[in-house]
């Protein structure tokens, strides 16, 4: 799982940066998967930076200079996308939806990162009893459905509140207490395993103090997988954001964007006929998700050598070596599935 | 994990063979030991769900605060005994929980198991049609995925198997209402059937709930073809989603075991390629994948909530939903609990499950 290409001589650091190594080492339909992903990944982006200057109208803005939107009307030259039953112009609610993704994963992932590093890093370190209630602890938040608990947690937290970073803190919240358990198994096990290396030891015996040895030599070596993480649980916040908004407990529409709401509101419309105000949010969600999940899938493949496709292989992969080297890489994969879901 | 393999002591007057005596000690103390670290788990759910509940205020404030005046509220919430310490109602909690007593809802007034009885079947029928459809889509597929690994059949199914996973149930719903019912006019909009079979399966004696297999025990012929009508629509917004994780699965797991040396042996005998990917390198394949699919219960409950609300479909999820907006916390903390405890015992019967089939499988 290094993210650096294994040689001799050190690479230029852009070559050695998480996406552009793993581009580089990307062949034939691995590459097609992997750029795929990055346009839309960066098209996403793009959306979120530009979208003052893209949408032409303000996510709340019910009326202009002409008057007064009309409600539910068909995609035309001034609605492009249409309007929604409450007289918003769809085209851009979907662009300024983007804003809101982008900073409910940045925050949400931050703090699940957060937490989810020192916590696993303090258990990993010194196991004991704070180790096992830890880890039982993890166990039950992971193994409990992911969405019924961003609800509850959405709930206790906002209690209906909706201004903008309210609506938005609340979301995050909700969301970062699923990842927890995510990122404190990683790195607990991580942690576990750099304990016993002899340069921890050799910092103990050099009299580094436990917080010194947490901080300094095991985290920046235990933390290789994250950008991996990060990307899958991107793609996650933003479902289980949209989950949330869908189900009435996310962000109100005056406050901002967001697509989950908007589809909830669509529902209606579409038994009678409406697709426009469903249709275009739903689409942003599959194409930023797809965006993501295709990055976070690719990078996973390329990092473990089983699994990636090679540049000599003469066409046929017939699944590494021996039988047993196969194994273990579906077994690997198997691993890598098991932590997206 | 400890090693729990010590043979129990009715064997060792060696009345089985040697081989035996391991293996079938520990399989029993695997169970057993397995089965009660199903415990901490659901205490923890418990737990948390009670006091992240408490933390937003008595249950009856919450509910019917601003609704009555100050003195009535007092007095409810006195009567239900909310103004006593939050341990001891923790601890009356756990006591009821653990001899399944969960309350009664504040909104409707129904005890709460008896509302779990009701839209819980309407959620299990839900959910067992959605796992038809996940494995009548992913598993084949997933086969034809592994068996043509890095051409174009693969890429095509991978692709589509990264999209069920990207695509929200609730917008896989939209796009199947929009096309199949509205403008196709084909199956229903929602709802799991029309009022007049509604009606039908309410006066049945002794329903089960689960309304295919009441029509079907009623010869209603008419019944089920409406209830299958409108099972269609859901249970492919929920399978796609599921079936997406099964091709995956299925198609990791196939691509080890069809590398293995016994299946090229199987090759040269001349056995087809169909036989060897359904067969020969399919069984062995067979235990992580169960393993793996026991495991997405979780994925499947979290999803009913979503695809019950999108069709209507008046099961836990969608009557959660309404709970919740309602404020009714004694019902939502009895619908959470019951699905912590479906998702542990999954977990329990699928570890057992993988245990009795592979002998290797011992902690």
């Amino acid at each position: 799982m290094n993210a650096t290409t294994v040689s001799g001589r050190k690479q230029p650091l852009i070559y050695r940066l998480p996406v552009i190594s793993h581009f580089r080492k990307s062949i034939g339909l691995q590459r097609g998967m992997l750029v795929t992903g990055l346009v839309l990944t960066i098209a996403f982006l793009l959306t979120t930076v530009l979208a003052p200057v893209i949408a032409p109208y303000g996510y709340s803005q019910l009326s202009d200079a002409s008057g007064t939107f009309p409600a539910q009307q068909a995609p035309s030259g001034n609605h492009i996308l249409g309007t929604t039953v409450g007289g918003y112009d769809v085209f851009s609610r979907v662009i300024w939806g983007s804003q809101t993704a982008v900073v409910v994963i940045v925050v949400a992932v931050a703090m699940s990162i957060f937490l989810g590093v020192a916590l696993g890093l303090l258990s990993g370190y010194f196991g004991g009893w704070l180790d096992r209630v830890l880890v039982v602890i993890a166990d039950a938040i992971y193994a409990f459905p992911s969405l019924l608990l961003a609800i509850v947690m959405s709930i206790v937290i906002s209690r209906g509140q909706s201004s903008f970073w309210g609506g938005i803190l609340a979301c995050s919240f909700a969301i970062a207490v699923v990842f927890v358990p995510q990122y404190f198994r990683v790195i607990r096990a991580e942690t576990i395993r750099l304990k016993a290396e002899p340069f921890v030891e050799s910092a103990k015996v050099v009299g580094a103090s436990s917080i010194r040895i947490m901080g300094r030599h095991i985290f920046k070596n235990a933390t290789r997988t994250l950008p991996l993480i990060f990307t899958l649980n991107a793609s996650e916040a933003i479902l289980t954001l949209a989950g949330l908004g869908f189900l009435g407990f996310g962000i109100e529409p005056s406050s901002a964007a967001e697509w989950g709401f908007d589809l909830n509101k669509a529902m209606a419309d579409a038994s009678s006929g409406i697709w426009w105000t469903g249709v275009f949010p739903g689409a942003a969600i599959v194409l930023t998700v797809l965006g993501l999940t295709l990055v976070g899938e690719s990078m996973n493949d390329l990092n473990d050598p089983r699994l990636r496709g090679r540049k000599s292989a003469g066409g046929k992969v017939p699944g590494g070596g021996g039988g047993s080297d196969a194994r273990t890489g579906a077994q690997a994969a198997l691993e890598a599935e098991a932590r997206t879901l | 994990m400890t090693t729990l393999t010590e043979a129990p002591p009715s064997d060792a007057d060696g009345l089985l063979p040697s081989k035996k005596k391991s293996s079938g000690g520990g399989l029993g103390t695997y169970i057993l030991v397995r089965f009660f670290l199903i415990l901490p788990t659901m205490f923890i759910l418990v737990t948390m769900v009670f006091f992240l509940m408490r933390v937003i205020g008595d249950p009856i404030t919450a509910a019917q605060g601003g609704r009555l005046p100050p003195d009535v509220l007092a007095q409810r919430i006195h009567d239900a005994g909310y103004d006593r310490p939050i341990l001891v109602q923790y601890f009356e909690y756990l006591g009821q929980v653990a001899t399944g007593n969960f309350g009664t809802t504040i909104t409707d007034r129904r005890p709460v198991v008896a509302m779990l009885a009701t839209f819980g079947t309407a959620t299990l029928e839900l959910a067992i049609n959605a796992v038809i459809v996940a494995l009548l889509v992913g598993i084949p597929l997933g086969m034809i995925a592994a068996h043509r690994r890095d051409k174009a059949p693969d890429a095509v199914l991978r692709f589509f198997a990264i999209l069920c996973y990207a695509t929200p149930v609730f917008f896989a719903g939209l796009l199947l209402k929009l096309t199949f019912s509205v403008w196709l006019g084909w199956l229903p909009v929602a709802g799991r059937a029309s009022t007049r079979t509604e009606l039908a399966m309410g006066s049945l004696a002794a329903p089960t709930g689960v309304y295919w297999l009441d029509a079907l025990r009623s010869g209603n012929m008419t019944a089920l073809g409406d209830v299958m009508a409108h099972a269609v629509l859901p249970a492919v917004a929920l399978g796609l989603l599921t079936a997406g994780v099964f091709l995956r699965l299925v198609r990791t797991n196939l691509i080890g075991t069809l590398g293995k040396d016994y299946v090229e042996a199987g090759r040269s005998r001349g056995v087809s390629e169909f036989r060897l990917v359904t067969k020969h390198a399919y069984k062995p394949a067979l235990i992580p994948i169960i393993t793996v699919m026991g495991l997405q219960i979780a994925l499947l409950l979290g999803g009913a909530v979503l695809t019950e609300t999108t069709f209507e479909w008046k099961g836990l999820g969608y009557q959660l939903v309404q709970y919740l907006n309602a404020r009714d916390f004694v019902a939502v903390q009895g619908i959470v609990v019951l699905l912590a405890v479906i998702v542990a015992v999954t977990n329990f019967v699928v570890d057992v499950f993988a245990a009795l089939i592979d002998p290797r499988v011992r902690y």
